[in-house]
């Protein structure tokens, strides 16, 4: 057994879907995932048993490039999110009726491929590529099933593809740049090179544009909101929960690691660059009229308190940044799901044209208040333990930091519940036809999920712990 | 020299299959033997044949570039069947192709100044009469002379560097150039050869600021012309090119490197500047041509350790351009109109295409796994390694503009309508040109290996 399992199921799922044709692409793609995520809890039981499940493998000569997976803890838990995500995602895409179905849920399924690889790569080179090639199907599917305006939706991905590309153009400078210092592309032989310090800033810098672009980190943020507007919901879902999580983890892999001695000295810079994402998001959330719009910018909130955590260098940052992750991928898939549910029942974004919808569907109400309710933290749910983490690492890295980023989780909680308020709550408008049980199981999942990991965190915590002691170490 | 002897053979047996009536199995017989001959030449089965005073010497650089070439060529010949499916000119353009692939591997195997002349002519002259085959259309018209007088005057250029070479050594020998460059009694005018032969190459690779006429007789050429012009004519110039600068140049002086890197900055922005106002195909990927020209002038930077870049560079630049035009021929059939706004909707009437499209676009544009992409990257990392950062975030730069106008194509073909019924030009010959190319991207990017350790 080895992960590259996972893989190979996402990339034969892939052309299988593409293959069998409209009708059955749905139920493949589905089935797919599923397999993946078994395949995924498998590893998971083989690799808590202490089972070595790496691949290493030559692939290029010259440059040295190796086809190199490595497991540890970290990455299992990315690739648990990924493979996790993925049967949920497709599973909502199938309250929308897309044309050409084949081809998307293939490249969503391809998409999926590329963002587990990016999250097991030990190979600078092939994780450049695994990053490199989970842009082309986003790109296509909010190309293609977005929604809005063809003209702008055109500008607005092509602003989101040519942002994200360039971005990373300067993080394969850098993988260049160190391996004419080192010779190799492996992750270990990056780790151990001997850098000046003036090296490490520019390797430092050309990482960070590359990651700030796709977490989004203010003041690269511009394309995001627009772009979670125009894609489908499957897309902003994509996006949102696993996508961005690739540049927060490959902060911690990668960016960090290879310039430890200029992540300390702009520690403060960026920390307080995140942190102005936290409090931008969370004002800029308040003037939201679109409900896509109100959850990208809060998002972007969110990730900013994740970027804080990770660029604090504190183990409780690092822990935190990791929990909130995971949570925040299952949160905000969720959230989408409920405003794609919305979406597809009053045919609209704006939030003034919804309403009344509690008294129609109970049932829908309450599984969207807990979703709504986890993703302001409230405690004993799987967001409460990584924000708090998150905000202790920030503590015990300047007490003001703390307090301005605290603030806003209370300026959170103020605009999620004034949407909730404004969506499901005041008399019946207009009709709502009742959520049915199929559309209901994606949810029920997310709540289950969030409420139980909310109770029980320590197997994550157990299995993510190691792997982020390690990198510490590497740091320090 | 064998090689040389068999694409001439070729050649004069399509003017006489003319005269015997058997115009029909020109085209098969001609791709078979160019096939043939590709296989016997990379694998080395080819009696070598001596004499001539060896001024054509197959060494390991003529042997990969030859190969190129000459698959190049065989693919044009495919590509270019449905146009010559109803005239009678068949065995004339045929044998103009491949009499340019005899000037072509002249150009990368020559040993004598003469007989890099002789092939650089025997491509040129080729090209220009290509250029104006199409001879009812004024375009056609236009794009030939145009070519005619610029390209002669570039080649006069070039003929007076090879006599200012001439006079300062007295040889036309490679060797003894070769010897003159690096010794340091040599007269001063060996250098203005050096810098005159280097202008007219320019002008052969459409460098900028000798350019301007690519747009054009790009435009105004028949397509399969313009294919052709794209792909073999320029990898040609530019790996000649190289070999030329090895010969005169091998220590590459500071200002020499200076002027060099000049001109490979304004070659890649002009072109990618210019393409982002394009609204026709052909003169978008003219200008994309432009700007990939200046990333290949980029190994003349490291003339000793860069000609597997170059290699690997030009051959999938070359195969994109191939792939890119075939669906421009299958899309644009015959017809004048050669506006973007042709390929709308092309996703939809025919996913096959649209999809080899898209695969030759991004490998230009550099995306992983295909084959642009590691040529980019060899490109990148041979820059970085001499020292020139500033350099590879200017080619950084220019791979992003690069994005906009590839991008414009692939969003025409996959969100846009057509406004009226269009006719393709359904050819077999097209489709499978196309397919070869795309599957030729894809395996290059898998296994780059295989073409890096070729040279």
């Amino acid at each position: 057994m080895n992960i590259s399992i996972v893989l190979i199921v996402l990339l034969v799922g892939a052309i299988a879907t593409y293959v069998s044709g409209n009708k059955l692409a749905s139920k493949i793609a589905l089935l797919t995932s599923i397999a993946a995520f078994g395949a995924t809890l498998y590893a998971l039981n083989a690799f808590n048993g202490g089972e070595n499940l790496d691949v290493n493998t030559i692939w290029i000569n010259r440059p040295a490039v190796n086809f190199a997976l490595h497991v540890d803890g970290l990455s299992m838990a990315m690739l648990l999110l990924t493979t996790g995500l993925l049967p949920l995602i497709i599973a909502s895409g199938f309250v929308t009726k897309f044309e050409n179905e084949k081809a998307i849920y293939a490249l969503m399924l391809f998409m999926g491929f590329a963002m587990a690889g990016t999250f097991l790569a030990a190979d600078g080179f092939l994780y450049y590529i695994f990053w490199e090639i989970a842009l082309i199907p986003i790109y296509f599917i909010a190309l293609k099933w977005g929604n809005g305006d063809m003209e702008a939706r055109k500008k607005t991905i092509l602003k989101f593809f040519i942002y994200t590309f360039a971005g990373s153009l300067f993080m394969l400078l850098a993988f260049i740049y160190l391996y004419t210092k080192g010779g190799s592309f492996d992750i270990n032989k990056l780790y151990a090179l001997q850098l000046n310090s003036t090296e490490k800033t520019y390797i430092f810098f050309a990482f960070f544009l590359a990651y700030a672009i796709k977490i989004p980190v203010v003041p690269f943020h511009t394309w995001q909101a627009n772009t979670y507007s125009k894609a489908p919901g499957v897309g902003t879902m994509l996006l949102s929960g696993i996508m961005l999580k690739m540049g927060l983890y490959s902060v911690l892999r990668w960016q960090l690691p290879l310039s430890d001695s200029a992540a300390k000295e702009y520690m403060p810079i960026i920390v307080a660059l995140s942190i102005a994402g936290i409090i931008y998001g969370a004002v800029v959330t308040l003037k939201q009229k679109n409900i896509k719009k109100l959850l990208a910018y809060s998002s972007l909130s969110h990730v900013g308190l994740i970027a804080a955590g990770l660029y604090s260098l504190t183990i409780e940052g690092f822990q935190g940044a990791v929990l909130q992750m995971l949570s925040h991928g299952l949160v905000i898939v969720g959230l989408f799901y409920v405003v794609e549910l919305i979406y597809n029942r009053y045919n609209t974004y704006e939030i003034k044209e919804m309403g009344g919808i509690r008294i129609q569907d109970t049932y829908f109400a309450s599984l969207f208040m807990i979703i709504m309710l986890a993703s302001v933290a409230l405690p004993t749910t799987f967001n409460f333990i990584g924000e708090f983490n998150l905000l202790y690492s920030l503590f015990k890295v300047n007490m003001w930091y703390a307090i301005i980023a605290g603030t806003t989780i209370i300026l959170g909680a103020f605009y999620m519940l004034r949407m909730f308020q404004k969506v499901m709550l005041g008399g019946e408008t207009k009709s709502f036809q009742k959520i049915s049980k199929q559309e209901s199981i994606v949810l029920v999942i997310i709540v289950v999920a969030t409420i139980f990991f909310g109770l029980f965190p320590q197997p994550i915590i157990d299995l993510i712990e190691p792997s982020l002691q390690s990198i510490l170490t590497q740091i320090k | 020299m064998s090689t040389l002897i068999a694409i001439v053979g070729i050649g004069i047996f399509c003017l006489l299959a003319e005269i015997m009536n058997l115009r029909k199995i020109i085209i098969p017989v001609t791709i078979v033997s160019l096939m043939a001959l590709f296989g016997l030449t990379l694998t080395g089965n080819l009696p070598e044949i001596k004499g001539y005073e060896s001024m054509i010497v197959m060494d390991s650089y003529g042997k990969i570039f030859s190969c190129l070439f000459i698959l190049l060529t065989a693919l044009l010949v495919l590509q270019s069947a449905p146009s010559y499916a109803k005239g009678t000119k068949v065995s004339d353009f045929i044998s103009i192709k491949v009499f340019m692939l005899s000037g072509a591997v002249a150009m990368v195997t020559f040993t004598n100044m003469a007989m890099f002349f002789l092939g650089i002519e025997v491509l040129s002259i080729g090209l220009y009469v290509l250029a104006g085959s199409d001879r009812l259309n004024i375009k056609s018209n236009e794009a030939g002379m145009k070519y005619f007088l610029m390209g002669s005057f570039a080649s006069g250029i070039l003929l007076f560097g090879i006599a200012m070479l001439y006079g300062a050594t007295g040889a036309f020998d490679v060797a003894t150039l070769q010897e003159a460059s690096i010794s340091a009694s040599t007269e001063y005018w060996f250098y203005i050869g050096v810098i005159l032969i280097t202008i007219g190459m320019l002008f052969k690779v459409a460098a900028t600021p000798m350019h301007f006429w690519a747009p054009d007789v790009y435009e105004g050429s028949p397509t399969q012309v313009t294919a052709m012009m794209s792909t073999l004519a320029k990898v040609t110039a530019m790996a000649s090119f190289f070999k030329l600068i090895t010969i005169l140049n091998s220590q590459m002086l500071y200002s020499y490197t200076e002027v060099i890197i000049v001109v490979t900055i304004a070659t890649m922005l002009f072109g990618n500047i210019m393409a982002l106002r394009q609204k026709k195909i052909k003169r978008v990927l003219a200008y994309s041509g432009v700007s990939h020209t200046g990333f290949m002038l980029l190994t003349l930077l490291n003339i000793n350790e860069a000609q597997n870049n170059l290699l690997f560079y030009a051959t999938s630049y070359a195969i994109a351009g191939l792939a890119a035009f075939s669906v421009v021929l299958f899309v644009i059939k015959n017809e004048d109109n050669d506006q973007i706004d042709n390929f709308n909707g092309l996703a939809k009437k025919s996913p096959l295409m649209a999809f080899i499209m898209t695969i030759a676009l991004l490998s230009m544009a550099g995306i992983p796994i295909l084959a642009g992409f590691f040529a980019k990257f060899f490109l990148l990392s041979q820059i970085i390694t001499s020292g020139f950062i500033g350099l590879a975030i200017v080619a950084i730069i220019n791979s992003m503009i690069a994005v906009f106008y590839y991008f414009k194509v692939i969003v025409a073909m996959y969100t846009k309508e057509t406004e009226y019924e269009k006719e393709y030009a359904n050819h077999s010959e097209y489709y499978i040109v196309g397919i070869v190319a795309a599957i030729l991207l894809l395996v290059i990017g898998l296994f780059p290996d295989a073409l890096m350790n070729l040279l």
